[in-house]
């Protein structure tokens, strides 16, 4: 049973219907990062693809950037309560970086310069679900926000799109990236309004 | 998961801040840094979610204090900083967060640095330092547009007058007080320099404020030889850069 506000009239908007549980929408492009913002120099760029012991594929920002692009419109759904409706990214599929990758890996631990690291299962990686994405409308992606290069994973929070990406690792068995063994949920799914660690 | 806490005492710190004391007779304490999720629920059902930083220390009461800055176009800061009264319910969800967090173990040396309403989760780790007694040497480097900008104003002075190992600092964005030595400005490297711990001690730092401020501190610290996992950043407010 809810406790009623008197008085609170709230602010809704015809948007509102296509929001996830609990978001509220915003125009602006918020931050949250848990340090300080790493400045990658694209000559040093790499992003890498492991299965825990070996390097199975590398790219450094020049083969990086002659593989196939594709132009992405999503919505941004983060676990501070913020969406952001119909933004525009340029990114490289996942879908074509894995594409002679031969695992019966089950999940990745995703890997950030600065250390971050997030994990979700291999499948949401797949079927035209993420990419490395290097441009936010039409500009180069800014260190803030996660350039040269961030995961886009929109379809869960945004914590999982890790920024300042450089690398996937394969793995057979689930690990807890650093927000996810921080009290944050495991998988992340907006549409079921997965925050934090115990909910369902 | 949602609780029902009561209001049991309301204080304005500034003319668009409001510090809520809530009474919650189940609450299994906190540690200074973390916030609450607060819904508020209109008469028609539909309700509203957003977090706030506790800013009251980590401690065995059955009460929390959170205090609310007032957005300009905000959904719910206008109700909570000024329709909600004494006796009043709000629903909570907490505390959350084991990242942006002071525990009363750490024995390193602190340095704090806030911008704005930034000051809120770590005046909850001054407060917890200060009740518990710990040891390690806190400052606490405060920048706010003008000298009637500032939170916890009272308890601040009660602290740099009592005890020697907090040490507050202030930064004037825009006006600074009668015969302050310094022209308004924001936080640069000669500030860093003066008023924040040197990289030899190994210190931890918390920066807490609007994402521009977050992001030009934590550059600063980084450029003067803190090692990047020493610092601890937690961001709110837009960008203002981009739509």
């Amino acid at each position: 049973m809810a406790i009623i506000s008197r008085g609170f009239a709230g602010r809704r908007s015809a948007a509102d219907a296509k929001l996830p549980p609990g978001q509220y929408l915003t125009t602006d492009f918020p931050v949250l990062s848990a340090g300080p913002t790493p400045r990658i120099s694209l000559d040093k760029w790499e992003f890498t693809i492991d299965d825990g012991s070996n390097v199975v594929k590398r790219w450094n920002w020049k083969s990086f950037r002659e593989l196939p692009t594709e132009n992405i419109t999503v919505d941004l759904h983060c676990v501070t309560r913020w969406s952001k409706l119909g933004t525009h990214w340029e990114g490289v599929s996942l879908d074509t970086l894995l594409a002679d990758v031969k695992t019966d890996a089950e999940y990745v631990l995703v890997h950030s310069y600065g250390d971050y690291t997030t994990n979700l299962p291999l499948d949401d990686l797949l079927d035209g679900q993420a990419w490395i994405a290097f441009r936010f409308d039409d500009d180069d992606l800014a260190p803030e926000h996660g350039g040269p290069a961030r995961l886009l994973v929109p379809h869960l929070y945004l914590w999982k799109s890790a920024k300042w990406v450089r690398g996937i690792t394969l793995m057979h068995e689930d690990k807890p990236g650093f927000w996810e063994s921080l009290g944050y949920h495991n998988y992340g799914d907006p549409w079921r309004e997965q925050r934090y660690s115990g909910d369902e | 998961m949602w609780r029902v806490g009561t209001v049991v005492a309301l204080h304005d710190e500034t003319a668009t801040a409001r510090t809520i004391t809530l009474s919650l007779p189940d609450w299994q304490g906190h540690v200074a840094g973390q916030h609450v999720d607060v819904r508020l629920t209109a008469p028609d059902g539909y309700s509203a979610v957003r977090s706030y930083s506790i800013a009251s220390a980590a401690n065995s009461e059955k009460q929390i204090e959170i205090t609310v800055e007032r957005l300009p176009n905000g959904e719910v800061s206008p109700y909570l900083t000024q329709e909600l009264a004494v006796g009043d319910q709000v629903e909570l969800r907490g505390p959350i967060g084991r990242w942006f967090v002071w525990r009363t173990d750490q024995r390193e040396p602190i340095q704090l640095i806030a911008g704005g309403s930034g000051i809120v989760p770590l005046m909850a780790m001054i407060r917890s330092r200060v009740a518990t007694r710990s040891t390690p040497a806190f400052r606490l480097l405060y920048s706010v547009r003008a000298p009637e900008a500032i939170f916890y104003r009272d308890d601040l002075q009660t602290l740099a007058s009592e005890d020697s190992s907090v040490v507050v600092n202030y930064a004037y964005t825009r006006t600074v007080p009668k015969d302050w030595p310094r022209l308004p400005g924001r936080i640069d490297k000669d500030l860093i320099l003066s008023a924040t711990w040197p990289p030899s001690v190994s210190a931890t730092f918390y920066i807490c404020g609007p994402t521009g401020f977050v992001e030009s501190v934590a550059d600063l610290l980084n450029t003067g030889g803190n090692r990047r996992e020493n610092i601890r950043t937690e961001r709110f407010g837009p960008t203002g850069e981009r739509k």
